[in-house]
C-alpha cells in the first residue's frame, strides 16, 4: 500500500484515540471511536489481516458504536469529569 | 488519582515503545514464527483440512480449543449482561403505556393494568419518548434487512475460501437484527427474536460446539478432533475436518448473534425490554 496512505491513516488513528478520550460530548465520542475502529480496519487491511480487518470493521465500527449510542441515549450525554 | 493514571499510561507506553524494537519485523522470514510454525499451516492447511482460507482451519482445527471458549466467553458476557441490566418488573410500580389512534394521530395514556388489546388495528402502541418516523428511511432500512442477512450466511458458510466465518457472519445477522430495532422499534425485534429464545440460542450454539467436539471421542477421536467423522461422512478425513470447522462455525454464528441482539436489547431500553431506541 501506498506509504503517504499508510500515515494518514496511523495519523488519524492517534488523533481519534486521543480525541475519543478527551472530548466531552459522549455521542460526540462514540461517533470518533467508530472512526478510530475503521481506521484501524484500514490498518488491518495494509498489514494483509483481512480476517482481522472484516471483525473490526463489523464489531467496532458497527455494533459497538451502536451500543455506546444506545447507552449515551439511556444515561447523559455530558461526561461528568 | 488523574495524575497517578496520566503516570501508569505513560510509563506503560515508554515501555511498550522499549520493547517493540525487539519484536521482530512485519513478514521477516528469520524470525522464530516464521520458521517453524508459519509454514507449518500454510503448507499443511490445504492438504490436512481441505481449506484453502487457513486462517479459518487455525482458528477452527488447529485452535479449535482456544475459539471453543472464546465462544463460551461471548456468551458469559451476554449472560452478565442479562444479570446485571435486566430490571424485572416490580409490584406497586405504576406504568404507563401510550397509544397512538392512527386515523386522527391522537395519544392515549393508559395508567398499568389497562391496556388496548393488540388486535385492535386502529390503535398502535408507540414509546414514550415517540417522535414521528420518516418513512423512507424506515422503508430503505427494513429492504436492506434480508440482503444483510443473505450476505451474513454467505459469510458464514464461504468462510473456508473467503475472509469470513462464523464470527463475522453471526455479527452481520445481528446487525440486521439491530437495523430493524433502531428503524421500527424493539417490540418489532421483540416479536421476531424473543429474549428466551435469544438466551437458548446463545446456549445452543456453544452446546453445539462442545457437543461436535464432544462426539468425536465417541467415534474414535480426540477431544474437538473432526478428522474422527470420516466414516460418519463417508468422505476422506481432510473433508470431513472441513465439514467439522464449517459446524463448528455455525454454532459459533449462533452463539454471536443471539448474544449481541440480547446485549442491544437490554442496553436501549435500561433492562426493561418495552420501549427501545
Amino acid at each position: 500500500m501506498i506509504l503517504e496512505i499508510k500515515i494518514a491513516m496511523l495519523v488519524l488513528v492517534i488523533v481519534c484515540a486521543v480525541a475519543s478520550i478527551t472530548i466531552k460530548d459522549l455521542l460526540g465520542a462514540a461517533v470518533v471511536f467508530g472512526t478510530y475502529s475503521f481506521m484501524m480496519c484500514l490498518l488491518w487491511v495494509s498489514m494483509a489481516a483481512v480476517d482481522v480487518a472484516f471483525t473490526e470493521a463489523t464489531i467496532g465500527a458497527g455494533i459497538s458504536t451502536v451500543l455506546m449510542i444506545a447507552a449515551v441515549f439511556r444515561t447523559t450525554r455530558r461526561t461528568k469529569d | 488519582m488523574k495524575r497517578l493514571a496520566l503516570f501508569t499510561v505513560i510509563l506503560a507506553g515508554v515501555l511498550f515503545a522499549a520493547t517493540a524494537s525487539e519484536f521482530p519485523r512485519l513478514g521477516d522470514p528469520d524470525s522464530a514464527p516464521s520458521r517453524h510454525l508459519s509454514p507449518a499451516y500454510i503448507q499443511g492447511s490445504l492438504p490436512q483440512t481441505h481449506t484453502p482460507n487457513f486462517v479459518t482451519a487455525v482458528l477452527g482445527d488447529y485452535r479449535g480449543f482456544d475459539t471453543m471458549f472464546e465462544t463460551a466467553v461471548v456468551f458469559l458476557a451476554g449472560m452478565s449482561c442479562f444479570f446485571i441490566l435486566r430490571a424485572l418488573r416490580r409490584r406497586g410500580l405504576t406504568e404507563v403505556y401510550y397509544y397512538r389512534h392512527k386515523p386522527t394521530g391522537v395519544v392515549l395514556a393508559m395508567l398499568a393494568p389497562r391496556r388496548i388489546s393488540p388486535r385492535t388495528s386502529c390503535f398502535e402502541r408507540i414509546d414514550a419518548d415517540w417522535t414521528p418516523q420518516d418513512m423512507v428511511v424506515e422503508t430503505m432500512c427494513l429492504f436492506m434487512v434480508p440482503f444483510i442477512q443473505v450476505f451474513a450466511l454467505y459469510v458464514i458458510a464461504h468462510g473456508h475460501y473467503s475472509p469470513g466465518g462464523g464470527f463475522q457472519g453471526g455479527v452481520l445477522l445481528a446487525a440486521s437484527f439491530i437495523l430493524v430495532g433502531l428503524s421500527r422499534d424493539l417490540r418489532t425485534v421483540e416479536s421476531l427474536l424473543t429474549e428466551k429464545t435469544a438466551i437458548l440460542t446463545a446456549a445452543a450454539g456453544v452446546c453445539l460446539y462442545a457437543g461436535t467436539g464432544l462426539l468425536a471421542l465417541f467415534f474414535g477421536g480426540n477431544f474437538l478432533d473432526y478428522g474422527a467423522y470420516a466414516s460418519f461422512f463417508g468422505a476422506a478425513v481432510p473433508a470431513a475436518r472441513s465439514m467439522g470447522i464449517l459446524i463448528v462455525e455455525i454454532g459459533v454464528a449462533l452463539t454471536v448473534m443471539a448474544t449481541l441482539v440480547t446485549i442491544y436489547k437490554l442496553v436501549s431500553s435500561r433492562g426493561t425490554v418495552e420501549e427501545g431506541l
